[in-house]
């Protein structure tokens, strides 16, 4: 692979700054940052060297106390207050979280939006809130292990989160100033990881068919991936975004509560203490055949076989979606060239036994599971941000869930199906049934069920000003787009009187941006480090790359694709920016420029890109005609 | 690239039933290497949104010549039929009669004796089914026989919609 980045002449004032992009790994259990370092990526350590972070997050009467191993220590004698396995709260509503399980030993409270507020010593708190402390935690770490801002991040996610979890977690990135790249499903990551690694050792490896199996503390995603000379496509994937390693401790917890004789209706001090003591006896059995317990001052041996009579039934709901997805994929267990173990859950070693009989082959896990994501996430971010020519790899993913819309009778009706290619946009008309209706509701949905019950209600809008017809006339267009990160946006237009209503799907359970301005707002009361300078600094970033990107295209199309007074247009607008850059000290002011010069050149970008493309299918018919 | 692009020049493919898969592969990759909005991760935001219409574009002419079925119904929109799911229905009386039978099969297959073998030989029997529907539809289409072409689609449509189910019921009871 080309590393190095090749500068067109008469291009940037300034010569090539690096950019520092990073991969985050935001984990149910334990997150990760990593970066690519002289070409090959790395975990960036805490100042103790410890590479994880664990997902908690302490809160006292003034508002954070600590994030990771310090708010870990806060779980036994402070519960309420110590917030872990947030993730699987992320983008849920309130009664999602019954059908979780009564193991969250939180007080819920639930807001005007339907999302789950915990409460806490400060006050009540949203998940999105604490993954943004994990976030910004992750986020000061690479910034003091780089020595230098950070200009972007990849987050992953689980493959199977649904739209509302894919924008909670962009959210909480927002919330915590970090600009995200894009956001990448976690078993793709993994695969980057390894797939690039292979085809560095094996040139010859063309076409392999790779399962990736990944079992994390909250959430369990299979992908099945075609990995052909750098271009990962994603041919399915499936999974259970409320089903990981917690379940294995829920359910040895419960054993050990009828075994000690308790009832169910347990304080949330001895519910923290059961599962603190089944996490444990996890990890030991993971060594050992039997483990020796002493919970509550009663001395119990929990055995390998028992632990995976308990968590087999569990483990075989994870196969059924590996099955479930290879059909999706077309493809037989045997065809599968290699498998690939992702996440902590899958060092019990009962379950890389169950995959690889699935598979009938033995899984691998050369790469630490619990640190493959990141590292993964940290080549795309590179690639992205632009350190590294990206000729040789491309992520083609996919939609875990059919996107859908109700219809007459409180029906789904599918309009983006599951395992469709992103970027995707799909339109479907409707009509009125009423003789005069002037508005229509529209009820965006995903899930795979008959039922709109059943799937997940992401968001209701309405069209109105539809011109009185006779029922059946109106044509009604309704356009679903998602974008690369997985993110859907919804329109619906009257096609006859060109009416038209949009909306950027906001799930019901997510942050409106309001209340992310109003918290970025607080935040900034709060925060230490002066949020003014940053804002500068981020706006004197986002200036350089668009004066030198600007600049480099006018000097390659601006002479064919712009007429001479438009030109000089630009050309006023760009320099206009350029001086404002070298002396503007506000950044609200610098916003605004960088702003109106991207409106002046919208219509050169798009030339540019028409250009381009008919390039682009020029070039292919040349092809034609040569052969 | 726009939606009104003609799917198979985007592809530089001749606009034919007959589609070398292979090609189309290749130069799927090769556009959406040039054309994923990750290449233009660090661009303005006006350049991402033109990447990700130009891409999902290029994605849905991919899978619209891929799949036989959606292939053929764009193959006859370029002709002026439009073969909407739920209307376009044959008039063909046996066919339909056949179609009854296999569905009957299909809805007795769950309480036969071996539900996974009754399903295995439908199945086969659907999927010939298709192959001589998607024949037909060739010569029709070759021949400029638009009208029977389309009729010949609506036959698909419905056969399509069987071999799903079938494939359906089957992952339903591998999963008991």
């Amino acid at each position: 692979m080309a590393l190095l980045q090749i500068s067109e002449p008469g291009q940037s004032p300034q010569p090539h700054q690096r950019k520092y992009a990073v991969g985050i790994d935001l984990g149910t259990t334990n997150s990760l940052v990593a970066t690519v370092r002289s070409g090959s990526e790395t975990i960036l350590p805490d100042e103790q060297g410890r590479e994880l972070l664990p997902s908690v997050v302490h809160y006292d009467n003034h508002g954070v106390s600590c994030v990771g191993y310090e708010a870990a220590e806060h779980s036994a004698s402070d519960p309420s207050n110590t917030l872990m396995s947030v993730k699987r709260l992320l983008g849920r509503g309130v009664d999602d979280i019954k059908t979780l399980g009564d193991n969250l030993p939180y007080e819920f409270a639930a807001d005007s939006g339907g999302m789950p507020k915990i409460n806490t010593a400060y006050g009540l708190i949203s998940p999105i809130q604490v993954c943004a402390e994990i976030l910004r935690k992750l986020a000061s770490r690479a910034e003091l292990a780089l020595g230098s801002m950070l200009d972007g991040a990849v987050i992953t996610v689980p493959a199977y989160f649904d739209d509302a979890q894919r924008q909670a977690t962009k959210d909480a990135a927002t919330l915590a100033g970090i600009k995200v790249l894009r956001l990448l499903n976690e078993p793709t990551a993994a695969a980057i990881a390894y797939g690039l690694d292979s085809v560095q050792q094996d040139t010859e490896a063309q076409r392999r068919l790779i399962a990736v199996y990944d079992l994390g503390g909250g959430t369990f995603d299979i992908s099945i991936l075609r990995l052909s000379k750098g271009v990962f496509e994603v041919l399915a994937t499936g999974g259970d975004s409320a089903l990981g390693g917690d379940d294995f401790d829920c359910a040895i917890a419960d054993w050990l509560r009828l075994e000690l004789g308790l009832s169910e209706d347990l304080d949330r001090v001895e519910q923290r203490i059961l599962l603190e003591t089944a996490r444990f006896a996890k990890q030991e059995l993971t060594e050992h055949l039997e483990v020796q317990l002493d919970i509550l001052d009663t001395p119990l041996v929990l055995t390998r076989d028992i632990m995976y009579q308990l968590v087999d039934g569990l483990i075989d709901k994870t196969l059924r979606a590996c099955k479930s997805s290879l059909r999706d994929a077309g493809i037989k267990a045997s065809h599968i060239d290699d498998i690939i173990l992702v996440g902590g859950s899958t060092r019990m070693p009962r379950v890389g036994e169950k995959v690889g009989e699935l598979f009938d082959r033995q899984p691998q896990c050369t790469i630490d599971p619990d640190l493959v994501v990141a590292m993964g996430a940290a080549m795309q971010a590179e690639i992205l941000i632009g350190n590294t020519s990206a000729d040789d790899m491309l992520l083609l993913d996919v939609i875990p869930l059919s996107l859908g819309i109700e219809t007459m009778g409180g029906l789904t009706e599918k309009i983006i199906h599951r395992n469709t290619t992103i970027p995707v946009a799909k339109a479907q008309e409707f009509t009125t049934f009423k003789d005069g209706q002037t508005a229509i509701s529209i009820h965006v949905v995903q899930g795979d069920r008959e039922l709109v019950s059943d799937c997940r209600s992401l968001a209701r809008f309405e069209l109105r000003g539809i011109p009185p017809m006779v029922a059946g006339s109106a044509k009604i267009q309704v356009s679903y787009q998602v974008d690369a990160d997985g993110l859907l946006s919804v329109s619906a237009r009257e096609q006859g009187s060109g009416v038209e209503s949009r909306i950027e799907v906001k799930p019901s359970y997510g942050l409106s941006d309001t209340e992310i301005t109003q918290m970025l707002q607080d935040s900034v009361s709060h925060a230490r480090d002066d949020m003014q300078a940053r804002a500068l600094r981020e706006q004197q970033v986002e200036a350089d790359r668009m004066i030198e990107d600007l600049q480099a295209a006018i000097d390659k199309d601006g002479a064919t694709l712009l007429e001479a007074s438009e030109l000089q247009c630009l050309q006023v607008a760009l320099e206009e920016l350029r001086q404002l850059r070298q002396v503007s000290q506000d950044h609200r002011q610098l916003a605004a420029q960088i702003e109106a010069l991207g409106k002046t050149s919208e219509e050169f970008a798009a030339r540019r890109m028409d250009a381009s493309i008919k390039k682009a299918l020029a070039g292919l018919s040349l092809d034609d005609a040569l052969k | 690239m726009h939606r009104s692009h003609n799917f198979f020049e985007i592809f530089s493919l001749a606009q034919s039933w007959e589609v070398d898969i292979d090609q189309l592969d290749l130069r799927f990759r090769n556009l959406q290497q040039e054309f994923h909005p990750d290449r233009y991760a660090s661009k303005s935001d006006f350049e991402q949104r033109l990447a990700m219409q130009t891409a999902a574009t290029i994605n849905q002419a991919y899978q619209t010549l891929k799949n036989p079925l959606l292939r053929a119904q764009y193959l006859l929109k370029l002709e002026g039929f439009d073969a909407n799911q739920e209307t376009h229905i044959t008039a063909d009386s046996q066919f339909l009669m056949n179609q009854m039978l296999l569905r009957e099969a299909l809805s007795e297959a769950k309480f036969s004796e071996d539900p996974l073998k009754a399903l295995a030989s439908l199945s086969i029997e659907a999927l010939e089914n298709t192959a001589a529907l998607q024949s037909e539809f060739a010569q029709q289409y070759r021949a400029n026989a638009y009208n029977k072409a389309f009729d010949t689609l609506a036959k698909m449509q419905f056969a399509s919609k069987l071999v799903n189910d079938i494939a359906q019921l089957e992952a339903q009871l591998e999963d008991l």
